[in-house]
């Protein structure tokens, strides 16, 4: 529970591969917790219609089996699916969260177990006071039963695989028969600056028109200023045209 | 940077999801257990991409392709470099007859603390409501034994049991969950440095003590025994098994005379904490139906004697168990 809080938990494997995990927030934490909360809601509703059937056998044992199966399923869901799903329940499923080890190495079961018993101390007085506190305080976003259990919540959005067909434009690139001009840009332009142009074209739709006009402006006179490039390869194509040339001939190799 | 990323994905990406199609396989069911040759496959094709993302990384590449082998990478990482010793599949019976007593046995310190808690605790109750009766109210906090016991004894008897008939079942369910989340909520409580453990334990004390010392005084000995015994001698080692359980996290948290850092104390400890709370469990669900189903019939229905000896059997039961299985099996050096 002290350090700066941090985003991130850097894992170094044996094999010398360094990945990172992103800590999930206590916000987004809480609002997985809800979803969860909404789930055993959802899930009980429907138990008890079969359990309620039990009465015409006896009311009696229908209240055992009710009092036993509610506690079961109030207790058990989270612990049974963070099992089944290798640390994930279905609120954490929809809001992308996993629960992890802290060493980044695979959960146990008694972690499992450990984390959600520790439950009713986070949980206090109301609310998940203690843990949402605790959690807060801590640099890893770890509530106790994360710190007793050794493990994290982060959080890993899905990620696709990368898309080569935005740079598979039928337009001529004028840069790709000028070789000095490409290995001039390969070696002067920083790999920041090259994914930051990737991210421009990927995202070109998202932005406002007078914004993206801007954008690639910037970025056209940030590779112009990086290197010389004769007026002939550039004439009439415009700034976002010139920028996607450029991506195209750092990253892809034709031939 | 990479010149040709495009040629690069298209090379390794069927790799990568074959990758990724066998880990999700394997995160289908916990326990599968891999044969030899997809076993090394897999290790084969985490090196691989271990590999790639490592050029990625230096060469800095686009951020998606690095983050989606990111994400590869760690799930073969946590699946290679987990533990395989506790992946072992769980056997009921194993688990029963050596793990259990094995581990109470091992940290019966915790557990004999927690005793020496509840029963200052019950000396702490029975001498206030001995020396000052009006206390009653405060000590015993259930409704049902603030009266008088002897007018208690005399209804009970009376009754022969009619009064739960119908709802005995649904009364051993409340039992077993409520005394089940007050034992686990006692482990939990161990994350105070043993603090909130302590105070529960105390607390469970001085109602056990003033209930007795008030029955004792009333002249119903015989009664308290026999309502008792049944279910006490079970539920009341159950409720110490979860302060044993809080005790020893609380060890771990402050970590007197070891070496260890604080997580590794927790991680060492962490099996341990959870066999004494599914022991505890185990124990309250047995104790809840004994409580509905045979303490709340009294003589003339039961004879006393009979309740206190069959209370006084699963006492010994209890202790031969947890002092002797599985001892001789956890001696030998495991295999």
């Amino acid at each position: 529970m002290n350090g700066e809080r941090s985003d991130v938990l850097h894992v170094r494997t044996p094999e010398g591969v360094s990945f990172v995990f992103r800590v999930a927030s206590p916000v987004i934490r809480l609002a997985a917790l809800l979803v969860d909360w909404a789930v055993v809601l959802a899930a009980w509703s429907v138990i008890a219609t079969f359990v309620r059937l039990l009465a015409i056998l006896s009311e009696d044992i229908t209240g055992l089996v009710g009092i036993m199966l509610y506690f079961a399923l109030s207790q058990g869901y989270r612990i049974a699916a963070e099992w089944r799903w290798r640390g994930q329940t279905l609120g954490k499923r929809l809001l992308h969260l996993r629960v992890v080890d802290e060493q980044g190495r695979r959960l146990t079961f008694e972690q499992i177990v450990m984390r959600n018993l520790l439950r009713f101390v986070d949980a206090l007085p109301m609310a998940y006071m203690v843990g949402g506190a605790v959690a807060l305080l801590n640099r890893r976003g770890q509530r106790l039963g994360d710190l007793a259990a050794g493990t994290l919540v982060i959080w890993e959005p899905a990620e696709p695989m990368p898309d080569f067909e935005l740079l598979r434009g039928e337009k001529y690139n004028s840069l790709r028969g000028n070789l000095p001009v490409v290995a001039r840009l390969r070696q002067s332009v920083a790999p920041e600056a090259a994914r930051v142009a990737w991210q421009a074209l990927v995202r070109r739709d998202e932005l406002e028109a007078a914004a993206r006009v801007r954008l690639f402006a910037d970025l056209a006179a940030y590779f112009r200023a990086r290197t010389r490039v004769p007026d002939e390869l550039v004439e009439g194509v415009s700034d976002e045209q010139f920028v996607r040339n450029v991506v195209d001939v750092l990253y892809v190799t034709r031939g | 940077m990479i010149v040709n990323l495009e040629r690069f994905i298209a090379l390794e990406r069927p790799r990568w999801e074959r990758l990724d199609a066998m880990l999700s396989r394997i995160a289908e069911d916990p326990w599968r257990r891999l044969p030899f040759d997809e076993a090394r496959e897999l290790e084969g094709l985490y090196q691989r991409a271990s590999s790639d993302l490592a050029r990625l990384a230096t060469f800095a590449a686009e951020p998606e392709a690095r983050r989606y082998l990111e994400n590869i990478v760690a799930r073969g990482y946590t699946e290679i470099h987990g533990a395989p010793e506790e992946a072992r599949r769980f056997r009921v019976g194993l688990w029963l007859t050596r793990t259990l007593p094995d581990t109470w046995r091992r940290r019966a310190r915790a557990f004999w603390f927690a005793m020496a808690l509840m029963m200052a605790g019950a000396v702490f109750g029975g001498a206030a409501i001995a020396l000052d009766p009006e206390a009653k109210p405060a000590l015993i906090r259930l409704p049902n034994l603030q009266g008088d016991p002897a007018e208690r004894v005399a209804h009970e008897e009376r009754d022969r049991g009619r009064g739960l008939a119908d709802r005995k079942a649904r009364f051993s369910g409340m039992l077993i969950t409520n005394n089940t989340q007050v034992t686990l909520f006692a482990m939990a409580l161990g994350m105070t440095w043993g603090i909130g453990t302590l105070v529960l334990m105390l607390q469970n004390g001085v109602m056990v003590g003033a209930v007795a010392v008030d029955y004792v005084m009333a002249g119903q000995t015989k009664f308290l025994l026999g309502w008792l015994l049944p279910h006490g001698v079970v539920e009341l080692p159950a409720i110490l098994m979860g302060g044993q359980a809080g005790f020893v996290l609380a060890g771990a948290l402050l970590g007197r005379g070891q070496r260890m850092g604080v997580a590794a104390r927790l991680g060492a400890v962490k099996a341990d904490v959870v066999t004494l709370c599914f022991g505890a469990t185990l124990m309250l669900v047995w104790a809840g139906f004994v409580e509905a189903f045979f303490s709340q019939y009294h003589e003339p229905v039961l004879p006393y004697a009979a309740k206190m000896a069959f209370g006084a059997s699963e006492f010994a039961a209890l202790a031969l168990y947890l002092a002797v299985a599985g001892r001789e099996a956890a001696a030998k050096p495991r295999t």
